[in-house]
């Protein structure tokens, strides 16, 4: 396929890997903010490939990891309620609340679906007048303009029974509260390519000001990936500060401006809460009020929710880049795909179903052996 | 969550007010709204995510991108580190 098959061309990737092993003189921890990239590193191996030197530990970029668990209990209390049909993406089904899943809530009677592209559930909601069809609007920057679209069409069809759960949570002010931690090893971040088609980069210079880090912008697939990270070398090799695009077929460096605007007129910046990592001020979207009649929280009354969060479960640290999957005691023993304790074993994005599923928790027993 | 495709655009229409396209992600056939990129055109490349696309491909860019990658690749080689 264009745009893919030359893209995954083994001898370029391996090009571009000899490159990096001649430009690295020194250790340097750099960070992929995405977990798309992520699952593509490990997937590919990338990781094994690289010069030791290049260590490369894995960032927040999975919204389903870090929506917060008060959420998770309101969206399972939302999609219990009769009359309701509650509409998520696959990945959210399994992700585990207090006690329960959506998946769970589903094989109790619940009416909850899986659909494709928010415009799915404003579909759902024009063919089901009597009921309330609530969508999940979990997500960072590059799922918001499908969401805030789906909120103007429901609108523009004159539906009073579409709402959105929203949960969305923005990459600027995660870079900055990673780098703000004493406990940062970060020197470079490989910024997240979709969340840059939608946003463009003008938003990063001031972190770059900031804290001193260089920070490229990154796609998807395995010689998007080496490129990215080949960049990144040559900035810290060179000491130099700067931003660089090593997606620049489908990134510009001002993004997407009518999806920005189409933000900005539904969502406004406000506090989130981050599961396994806390609150992070402004770092979340959320509805505007004159949108008020589309907010599910407003809508249904769930009264207080308290939560409990496994004990043994080290999601946020690994959120964080201060640890890796293979550093929790419970990864691939009391925690798996199947039974997973936390929600970065359960996503398609989480770093720790990343290493499950291609076998990385053999690699850490032989190395610890 | 991001996962974004790449897919040509074949057809495009208007549907309930929103502007639509037909995708062809190499054979495979499915809806995308066209709302965020007004000048997308028919066989163009686009990055679709969700059922929307949110940037046209482009093409001078990336070839551009992949005559430098492969020229660093021969250079590995040529030292003999290929």
């Amino acid at each position: 396929m264009k745009y893919v098959d030359e893209y995954r061309s083994a001898p370029l990737v391996k090009g571009v890997i000899e490159e990096i092993r001649r430009t690295v003189t020194r250790p340097w921890t750099l960070m992929e903010i995405c977990g798309g990239q992520t699952h593509a590193i490990v997937r590919h191996g990338i990781d094994q490939l690289l010069p030791p030197e290049i260590e490369l530990v894995h960032g927040p970029g999975c919204p389903v990891c870090v929506t917060p668990l008060e959420l998770i209990d309101k969206a399972l209390e939302i999609a219990s309620q009769p009359n309701v049909i509650f509409c998520s993406y696959g990945d959210m089904l399994r992700v585990p609340g207090s006690s329960r899943d959506l998946f769970s809530v589903k094989a109790q009677g619940g009416d909850v679906r899986v659909v494709y592209s928010p415009l799915d559930a404003v579909a759902l909601a024009e063919k089901n007048p009597g009921k309330q069809v609530v969508f999940f609007a979990i997500g960072f920057e590059t799922t918001a303009p499908p969401n805030v679209m789906s909120v103007l069409h429901a609108q523009r069809l004159g539906l009073t029974n579409y709402s959105i759960l929203v949960s969305h949570v923005r990459v600027p002010p995660a870079i900055k509260a990673i780098l703000s931690s004493p406990e940062n090893r970060v020197q470079a971040f490989l910024l997240a390519g979709h969340v840059s088609a939608v946003m463009g980069y003008h938003e990063y210079p001031p972190l770059l000001e900031e804290f001193q880090i260089p920070m490229v912008v990154t796609g998807f697939e395995p010689l998007d990936i080496v490129q990215g990270i080949l960049k990144a070398v040559q900035l810290l090799e060179s000491g130099r500060i700067e931003i660089a695009n090593a997606y620049q077929r489908a990134v510009t460096f001002e993004g997407l401006r009518p999806a920005q605007e189409s933000i900005r007129q539904v969502f406004m910046e406000c506090d989130r809460k981050w599961r396994g990592i806390g609150t992070i001020p402004m770092s979340g979207w959320c509805l505007r009020p004159e949108f008020d009649l589309f907010n599910a929280e407003k809508r249904f009354d769930v009264g207080t929710i308290s939560t409990q969060e496994s004990s043994l479960c080290i999601a946020g640290q690994i959120l964080q880049g201060l640890k890796r999957p293979h550093d929790c005691p419970a990864f691939g023993r009391e925690c798996k795909t199947e039974s997973p304790l936390g929600a970065t074993m359960v996503s398609s994005e989480g770093a720790c179903a990343a290493y499950y599923k291609y076998g990385r928790q053999f690699q850490s027993m032989i190395s610890t052996n | 969550m991001c996962l974004g495709v790449p897919g040509k655009i074949v057809e495009t229409y208007e549907k309930a007010g929103l502007q639509m396209a037909k995708v062809d992600f190499g054979g495979v056939f499915r809806e995308a709204c066209l709302n965020y990129v007004p000048d997308a055109k028919v066989g163009e490349y686009c990055i679709i995510h969700v059922g929307f696309a949110i940037s046209i491909l482009s093409e001078s860019e990336a070839m551009e991108t992949l005559e430098l990658l492969k020229q660093i690749g021969s250079f590995a080689e040529e030292i003999g580190t290929g």
